[in-house]
């Protein structure tokens, strides 16, 4: 018995979008997620911890919460899970979220 | 071999029967905790964390001076407990607000502070502070809140480092702490003593018993002779991710955990020994929150439980000494937490019946049995 993979390959669209990553500009290919995308952008940690140690995507699959990340002004987004958009703002996380949105990046 | 009998054997390892433990190792005493299993139903485990003075004994002036002086001896109380675990409880007793959206209700718990207030003469202090003079003060509390209560000797602790610093305290002084000992019954013994059928079957002598069990008190008592039996309560909570800032304010249905994260609790509901969680009470608390602190609206909420309380009849605690059995003891309540440095500091003193023991009698159980034989 032949058990298929869960595993799809990704749609090679060909088309990329751009986004901004703290304000500098980030190409990514179209189906990727925010995660796949700063991971490609730079090996950087993509937040800091509570305690103020690097931290970046781990799991990729929603688990480990590793990646979490402001995107369009909405914190500890899961950034593994959520695909990237034109014109997308995405903020490197540090330390935990604030009252009313922001994060102290 | 003769193994050791312990002096006293406390039937209850969560925050009320260890507070009792680590008071009566304090006082020299041999002490055994029987904790029960993993599973069992654990107020414990699952509470809110509140040090909580306005609105209690309002209508019972014993209640209203016993909370009054567990709330003052809470710093001492962690101070020590801090010092023989060496676990910071968190302890913050800057003051507590109840909020309110509909003005008849705030009026009548405003009444009761008062009559709460007339039982403890100076010993306690209260603001009633309007929707409007609120939001001067904080701009963030919403429009829908009528009004607030404050009161300046109100707190919190970290419920679960509270249990841990218990734990680690009463084995630090000495004391046998048995895990997954649930006792299934207890029984006098001609002479003196008593003997405990535990669940695996095997038996235990004790000279002295104290039944703190929570949830699992009533059949105990019941064997004992005791009158009292509690009922659960179930409460709900929520929590949120964790916020960097902290909150202008600690209620006593919404409160942010030194970690940073927000809880939201307060629901009673009768439901029997079930602890599930509901989705119309949880969306109520998240919705009650949203009215008091708009900004809460797009926090995150991570967590859900629901937990019981352990009432007794009147709400207010027992402390009763067995009438039919010399060296039986039962110790219920509800606020285990507010009450804990009472519970290590008094009640071991009565417990030894010494000439300084204080007056508990407002709290024994014949107020049951004049009430159900009337």
């Amino acid at each position: 018995m032949k058990i298929a993979s869960r595993f799809l390959p990704r749609p090679d669209l060909g088309e990329t979008v751009t986004m901004t990553l703290d304000g500098e500009p980030v190409t990514a290919r179209l189906g990727d997620t925010v995660a796949a995308a700063v991971l490609a952008h730079s090996g950087d940690a993509s937040r800091q911890s509570v305690k103020g140690s690097p931290r970046t995507a781990y799991c990729m699959m929603g688990v480990c919460f590793e990646c979490l990340i402001e995107v369009d002004g909405k914190p500890n987004s899961q950034a593994c899970m959520i695909q990237v958009r034109e014109g997308m703002v995405i903020r490197r996380q540090n330390g935990l979220r604030d009252l009313g949105g922001h994060t102290d990046a | 071999m003769v193994s050791r009998v312990p002096d006293i054997t406390v039937i209850g390892g969560g925050v009320v029967g260890l507070s009792v433990a680590v008071g009566l190792l304090q006082k020299g005493h041999r002490v055994t905790v029987l904790d029960g299993a993993d599973a069992d139903f654990r107020a414990s485990q699952g509470n809110f964390g509140l040090v909580w003075l306005q609105g209690k004994g309002a209508d019972f002036a014993p209640y209203a001076n016993l909370t009054s002086n567990a709330v003052s001896s809470w710093p001492s109380f962690a101070s020590r407990l801090t010092k023989l675990s060496g676990i910071d409880l968190a302890l913050d007793q800057s003051g507590g607000v109840e909020f309110f959206t509909e003005q008849a209700e705030l009026d009548d718990f405003a009444a009761g502070l008062k009559r709460q207030q007339a039982h403890l003469g100076g010993q306690i202090s209260h603001e009633v502070i309007s929707g409007d003079d609120l939001r001067r003060s904080h701009p963030d509390i919403g429009p829908d809140v009528v009004g607030a209560t404050f009161c300046e000797r109100d707190g919190h602790v970290n419920p679960l480092r509270l249990l841990f610093a218990l734990r680690s305290a009463f084995l630090a002084l000495g004391g046998e702490l048995r895990s997954d000992s649930h006792v299934m019954g207890v029984a006098a013994v001609a002479g003196g003593g008593f003997e405990l059928s535990m669940r695996d079957g095997t038996s235990l002598g004790a000279e002295r018993v104290v039944l703190c069990a929570g949830l699992g008190t009533t059949l105990l008592a019941m064997q004992l002779g005791f009158v009292t039996r509690v009922r659960p309560q179930r409460g709900e909570l929520l929590i949120t991710e964790k916020l960097a800032s902290r909150l202008p304010f600690l209620s006593s249905t919404i409160r942010q955990v030194d970690e940073g994260g927000v809880q939201i609790g307060g629901t009673k509901a009768d439901a029997g020994l079930d602890d599930s969680e509901t989705l119309d009470l949880m969306a109520g608390l998240a919705q009650h929150a949203v009215k008091v602190l708009p900004a809460l609206a797009d926090v995150r909420v991570i967590r859900a439980w629901g937990a019981l309380r352990v009432m007794s009849p009147d709400g207010y605690p027992v402390y009763a000494r067995s009438p039919e059995h010399n060296g039986a003891y039962l110790v219920t309540c509800h606020s285990g937490v507010t009450l804990a440095p009472a519970h290590s500091g008094i009640l071991p003193v009565w417990i030894d019946n010494a000439t300084d023991a204080p007056d508990l009698e407002a709290f024994d159980e014949n107020r049951f049995a004049l009430s159900s034989a009337a």
